[in-house]
């Protein structure tokens, strides 16, 4: 590739890049400004700086508890999905049992049935019959097992070398042991990746919970973030100021751990979990 | 355990593991502890998925609602009557109306974008992991976070219309019901393209560079082997692009709910899930929500196929 083709890359990709970044620089200054601007030319303010906001935002909705509750939803599909994933993934790259077709038939139907069209049903059985409706169980059981994660250790448990597992059965491991001490210390970059794949999820998920919890001191702060933008901001002295807030705080945790795994998150491992 | 551990080729009777082996092999495999391993997995997408699934085309089909827990009452089989309630309520109809709208604005800028952008990423520039940092990151972020921020860009006197100044339209974006769609289409393709663009990525890898150089030898254009190299070599990414794009557009909710304030103005942004929100918990009739959904399904999955169709090589 010559000079002369390549500086229209760099311009395009840069100016893509500032419409990507700009909503998130917009948004982690104007969490900390008194008055969120909202004129191009005060776009580098240099003062009138500020923790206001997130008190204001804390007064309405419970910051901190609402982030506990976010926690207790992810870490509980984490906690699901790690065990019970690691489960299925290992038999069904390295075991030959009955079903086993059909549970590959299973995760395609996962893959294709849209979480929506289940709303109702799911709502209807998981308020009304289990009556989990207001409890973090219900709020976590749609999303117990990531069927991404599945695929994901699965075709890391496949790529494994067949010997490894074959001495290990020579030697009179049974599975359960071959999985835990030979085959997960294998995969630990596939932990890694499944992990930043779910923590999104429930993270960031805002139509079930907002379902199936009325009850504010457990709903996590996506439904709680989004009930203040659609109801409560009118009331507030600084609102934008406060919503900003409150959007950073929801949307950190997530940028961060990104940040500090991304080499974990490669293009190939995407793909290839969603190509099954 | 240890037996099951043992491997049944090393015994004559069985001459080798695809062979057969014995009875018991062959009615629960090699491995039986496997059934046990994948378990819970099984039950968990059966209560999950395959009972809800059957469920939601029980309701469609019946005259359902919601009762007080264990009260038993007659829910009479109503055939495609709540097809027909669904089908002739033009709330309904401008709700896939909408859809549509948002489709067609969404999913060619979504290709197209994405390709572009994962082209220029993949031809070894300095910086590329930061850009795909800046890229991806919206697709990372809660939609509620973002939501909250486009608001306010978009908002009357917003930062947006400020830079635009006279040229701004009145009414506001998302307060026009001309515009709302098309800003939650603009909105979406902005979140999520940092996804398409890794999945673009990965198969812009497999495109072998003897192509590109044989091309360029040929004395190709950067155009020219863009369209004829470039393109073809994607073709299947493509088709997985076209076909996830459609199923995220069918099932916005977050967006119209907080974006243009519940589907807003007049109905001008309502989509179907937020319709079967509506209908189906608000106003407790869950039969015609049931019956919106199967019929999105089935939009989806034509949609789907005709992606399929047309990507497919000829």
């Amino acid at each position: 590739m010559t000079r002369t083709t390549t500086w229209w890359r760099y311009v395009l990709l840069a100016a893509a890049a500032i419409v990507f970044a700009f909503p998130f620089y917009f948004m982690v200054v104007g969490a900390f400004q008194e008055n969120p601007t909202n004129t191009p030319d005060e776009m580098f303010p240099i003062s009138g700086w500020t923790f206001g906001n997130f008190t204001a935002i804390n007064a309405r909705i419970d910051l901190l508890g609402s982030l506990a509750n976010s926690l207790i939803f992810t870490a509980g599909v984490l906690l699901g999905t790690v065990t019970f994933g690691l489960l299925a993934g290992y038999a069904l790259a390295r075991l030959d049992f009955r079903g086993k077709s059909a549970t590959w038939v299973l995760m395609m139907l996962v893959q294709m049935v849209p979480f929506q069209l289940l709303m109702i049903p799911l709502y209807v059985q998981i308020t009304r019959s289990y009556g989990l409706g207001d409890t973090y169980l219900g709020m976590i059981l749609p999303f117990g097992i990531n069927t991404t994660a599945v695929f994901i250790f699965t075709q890391f448990f496949k790529a494994l070398p067949k010997e490894m597992f074959e001495a290990a059965r020579i030697d009179g491991a049974s599975e359960l042991r071959i999985l835990r001490s030979v085959a997960v210390p294998m995969v630990r970059p596939a932990l890694v990746t499944v992990v930043l794949v779910t923590f999104i999820g429930p993270w960031n998920e805002f139509l079930w919970p907002f379902l199936i919890t009325k009850d504010t001191s457990l709903q996590p702060l996506a439904v709680s973030l989004a009930n203040y933008i659609s109801n409560a901001a009118q009331s507030t002295a600084n609102p934008n100021g406060a919503i900003l807030a409150g959007a950073t705080a929801l949307a950190f945790p997530v940028v961060i751990l990104f940040l500090l795994f991304q080499r974990y998150f490669t293009a190939s491992d995407i793909g290839a979990a969603v190509k099954g | 355990m240890t037996d099951i551990a043992a491997p049944p080729a090393r015994t004559p009777s069985s001459p080798g593991p695809r062979a057969g082996g014995p009875l018991r092999n062959r009615l629960l495999g090699r491995n039986p502890i496997g059934s046990l391993f994948a378990l819970p997995y099984m039950v968990f997408v059966a209560v999950i998925f395959a009972f809800p699934l059957g469920f939601a085309c029980y309701i469609a089909f019946h005259d359902y609602f919601f009762t007080a827990p264990g009260v038993e009452v007659e829910r009479p089989f109503v055939g495609l009557d709540n097809f027909a309630d669904v089908l002739t309520d033009p709330q309904v109809l401008e709700s896939f109306r909408n859809t549509a709208v948002f489709l067609v604005i969404n999913v060619p800028l979504t290709a197209v974008g994405a390709l572009v952008l994962a082209s220029a990423l993949n031809a070894g520039i300095r910086w590329a992991a930061a850009f795909r940092v800046a890229f991806y990151v919206p697709y990372l972020t809660a939609s509620v976070s973002l939501v909250g921020v486009w608001m306010l860009l978009f908002s009357s006197g917003g930062l947006v219309n400020s830079v635009l100044g006279p040229l701004a339209p009145d009414p506001s974006w998302l307060v026009n019901s001309a515009l709302a769609m098309p800003s939650i289409a603009l909105y979406v393709t902005w979140k999520q393209l940092g996804f398409y663009i890794l999945l673009y990525l990965a198969a812009l890898q497999n495109i072998p560079s003897e192509l590109h150089e044989s091309a360029a030898t040929d004395g190709a254009t950067t155009l020219q082997r863009f369209r004829h190299v470039t393109i073809p070599g994607v073709r299947s990414a493509t088709t997985l692009v076209l076909i996830l794009a459609i199923i995220t557009g069918a099932n916005l909710f977050t967006e119209p709910y907080l974006l243009t304030n519940g589907g807003g103005p007049d109905g001008a942004s309502t989509t179907p899930v937020l319709l079967i929100y509506q209908q189906g918990i608000q106003q407790q009739n869950p039969d015609t929500a049931s019956a919106i959904g199967m019929l999105l399904v089935i939009a989806v999955g034509l949609l789907s196929l005709t992606a399929n169709r047309l990507t497919r090589e000829t």
